[in-house]
């Protein structure tokens, strides 16, 4: 009961202040849904329900954005977010071994979390950073040039 | 009193961030303070210089000496020995033959490397992209003060179009005349966008610009504001690009504080504000109703044209949405004339493009040079050939909208015409280079995996063809496609071109149209041999 409490009141914050920082606007929608999406890790129905009271909008309609878009989530995501490059010019800079590696040394299928809740894997479109493919993302950190050797070094820079 | 003899700069792209950019930075300023040099030596954090190989780098002006990758050890060396005694740090210097973009423009002063045309990249890399200061100085917001006190918009719109300048998203509209249909369209509250949601893989020419020029495009808006007849603008930025939005951020409350931005501008009755808006991930959204769309907080779904944006865009008022390249050419232009900037590039497209070379080659980076230019000039100038010296097979161009060029194209002029007339697309300035080891039949994969994922799933014909097309297209790889196949392929490839409601479902049959045409013995050797002659697809006999 007191945990269920404590989250809500978490929750009620992150969309405080997200709406506190952009203003009642159905144009900062997005802006807010990534706010909140961020301090919380993904969009609770409860984050949903309040925005939409606040915001004077549907729930269907912020379900139907929130559903939309790559970097919200409607799922609770693991404590790190491993994002694999699978577009063509990391692919052809030897991103397929690459992801092979992945794969194996963390037993995780694209868009799976792990039963710990360490990891979720998932895997997106270009993220502009050809120059040095294969690239992921960890979180905030960028890892160009990935190696399938470096991959066991690389995980276990996070707990 | 400082006399400034030397120029020291950082870069600061992510991977040199990644890299430990900063703390190198932190270094450099500990180790010339502690040599007491303080006063004879100016230390600026850049942006992206276009070279990640060799990243964090540390140039030193006048004698444009490059030195990378930089670690935080060897700044007490470096200090030392270049700016204390004056001489080159020995072991410290980037390999040269792994130098592109703007260093290659550097080191092509130096005679070593051919030289690129820097026209929106002229300042990136050689400013502090977060000082307003440095951009003015480097004739920053003059092409604004211009139009604002010299030119009325008919005059702007002239200049555009003698320039020739076209749209460098893609589609190669002819910019003066889009300024010209939202001038014309009714209404008086009008909108000008930035489209900066660049998502077109292999694409990170706007990156560069906005993280290392984030002024220019400030200036662009305001100019193509005050053209049209807006007050208000928006930047649409792609959500992952968290440098570039701190930048502009930045950027804009520096223009805000001295008036560049806000109420009266140069003294005029000019007024004129800017927000950014951040994307959340979705590659639709770089189609500019999508984009509207998005601003106005829902699905990034195209809408149905006509009417177009320049008359029904941004809460139905008339808007005006650019390319990031695109904006940053008007400055130049309005500064140096269309004479000026008819002097680069084909008659038929002027100027330069921005093109960022990846795949297979010696070098891979991002130049900037004047349209026309051929595949093969590229490869072998830019590229310095391909690794291991094998034989080039095709390059996909302009992101997965564009066109796989066989190498039987590598002569045809890269500019908007030649393409069309060869019958390939230019696209947004990615040169995919794929050498023999390359599968057709595996590229294609990847590609129509991209456009069934990123497919917003509104019209028929993309959400189902692209996914018809991509599981027709693995069981070939897995070696259990039939003959017939390759029928329903081109048919799904022409169904996708007349009957998607935009841009990405029209050009998303692209990959499969181009393999039939020039690769067409390989795809058949999967289905008749079931062998991949490059050994590349798994054949593995599973179907989906």
């Amino acid at each position: 009961m007191t945990i269920e409490i404590k989250e809500n009141t978490a929750i009620q914050q992150a969309v405080d202040e997200a709406i506190k920082r952009y203003g009642i606007k159905q144009d900062e929608l997005i802006p807010i849904l990534n706010d909140v999406n961020r301090a919380i890790g993904f969009l609770p129905g409860e984050a949903l329900d309040e925005i939409s009271k606040q915001l004077k909008l549907p729930k269907s309609q912020l379900f139907s954005v929130a559903s939309f878009y790559r970097m919200l989530s409607t799922k609770p995501r693991g404590r790190h977010v491993i994002q694999f490059c699978e577009n063509a010019p990391c692919h052809v800079a030897g991103g397929r071994q690459v992801w092979q590696a992945l794969v194996d040394e963390i037993h995780l299928n694209a868009e799976e979390t792990s039963a710990d809740g360490k990891w979720s894997l998932v895997t997106t479109s270009c993220l502009g950073i050809c120059g040095v493919g294969p690239v992921m993302i960890i979180d905030d950190d960028i890892f160009g040039n990935v190696d399938p050797k470096t991959i066991p070094d690389i995980l276990s820079r996070y707990h | 009193m400082k006399a400034i003899r030397s120029m020291v700069l950082v870069s600061s792209d992510p991977v040199s961030i990644e890299r430990g950019a900063k703390e190198v930075y932190q270094a450099l300023q500990r180790e010339i303070k502690e040599f007491d040099l303080e006063n004879e030596i100016s230390l600026t954090m850049v942006g992206d210089v276009g070279r990640h190989e060799a990243s964090p780098l540390v140039i030193i002006y006048p004698e444009a000496v490059i030195y990378g990758p930089v670690k935080e050890g060897d700044v007490h060396f470096l200090v030392e020995e270049h700016l204390y005694k004056g001489r080159i740090a020995a072991g410290l210097q980037a390999p040269v033959r792994e130098l592109s973009g703007k260093i290659a423009w550097l080191s092509a002063r130096k005679g070593t490397l051919p030289a690129e045309q820097r026209i929106v990249l002229e300042r990136a890399g050689i400013i502090d992209p977060d000082s307003i200061d440095d951009y003015i100085i480097h004739d920053g917001y003059q092409a604004l003060a211009k139009a604002l006190t010299q030119m009325n918009p008919e005059q702007i719109f002239d200049t555009l179009e003698k320039a020739g300048l076209r749209g460098r998203g893609g589609a190669g509209f002819p910019t003066g005349t889009k300024w010209r249909f939202v001038k014309k369209a009714s209404g008086t509250k009008k909108y000008v966008i930035c489209n900066a949601d660049e998502s077109e893989p292999g694409t990170f020419k706007d990156r560069l610009i906005l993280e290392g020029d984030p002024h220019a495009i400030i200036e662009a808006l305001a100019i193509a504001a005050y053209a049209v007849g807006a007050d208000e603008g928006y930047i649409y930025i792609r959500g992952e690009y968290t440098l570039a939005q701190q930048r502009l951020h930045r950027a804009i409350e520096q223009a805000r504080e001295i008036g560049f931005l806000g109420e009266n501008i140069f003294g005029t009755e000019f007024k004129f504000d800017l927000h950014i808006h951040s994307g959340a991930g979705a590659y639709i959204c770089g189609e500019e109703t999508a984009l509207i769309e998005s601003i106005e907080g829902k699905r990034g779904e195209p809408r149905a044209r006509p009417p177009y944006p320049t008359t029904n865009g941004l809460w139905d008022k008339p808007t005006l949405v650019n390319n990031v390249e695109t904006l940053a050419n008007v400055g130049p232009i309005l500064r140096n004339g269309a004479q000026w900037y008819r002097s680069f590039g084909t008659p038929s497209s002027p100027g330069t493009k921005v093109y960022t070379i990846l795949g297979k080659t010696n070098v891979t980076g991002l130049i900037e040079v004047p349209m026309g230019i051929t595949l093969r000039e590229v490869i072998a100038i830019y590229g310095k050939g391909i690794k291991d010296e094998k034989p080039f097979k095709l390059a996909q161009t302009g992101g997965s909208s564009g066109s796989i060029i066989p190498a039987s194209l590598q002569d045809t002029p890269m500019d908007f015409d030649s393409f069309a007339k060869a019958g390939v697309a230019l696209g947004s300035g990615a040169l995919l280079i794929c050498d023999e080891d390359t599968c057709v039949v595996d590229l294609a994969k990847v590609l129509l995996n991209f456009f069934r994922k990123e497919s917003c799933g509104k019209c028929t014909p993309c959400r189902i063809g692209n996914q018809r097309a991509y599981e027709i297209l693995t069981n070939i790889s897995e070696g259990t496609g039939a003959l017939s196949d390759l029928t329903d392929l081109a048919l799904l490839s022409d169904n996708l071109y007349q009957l998607s409601n935009c841009g990405l479902g029209q050009t998303a049959g692209a990959p499969i149209r181009d393999i039939l045409n020039y690769f067409r013995a390989e795809v058949e050797a999967h289905i008749r041999l079931k062998v991949c002659p490059t050994g590349v697809c798994p054949m593995s006999g599973k179907r989906i």
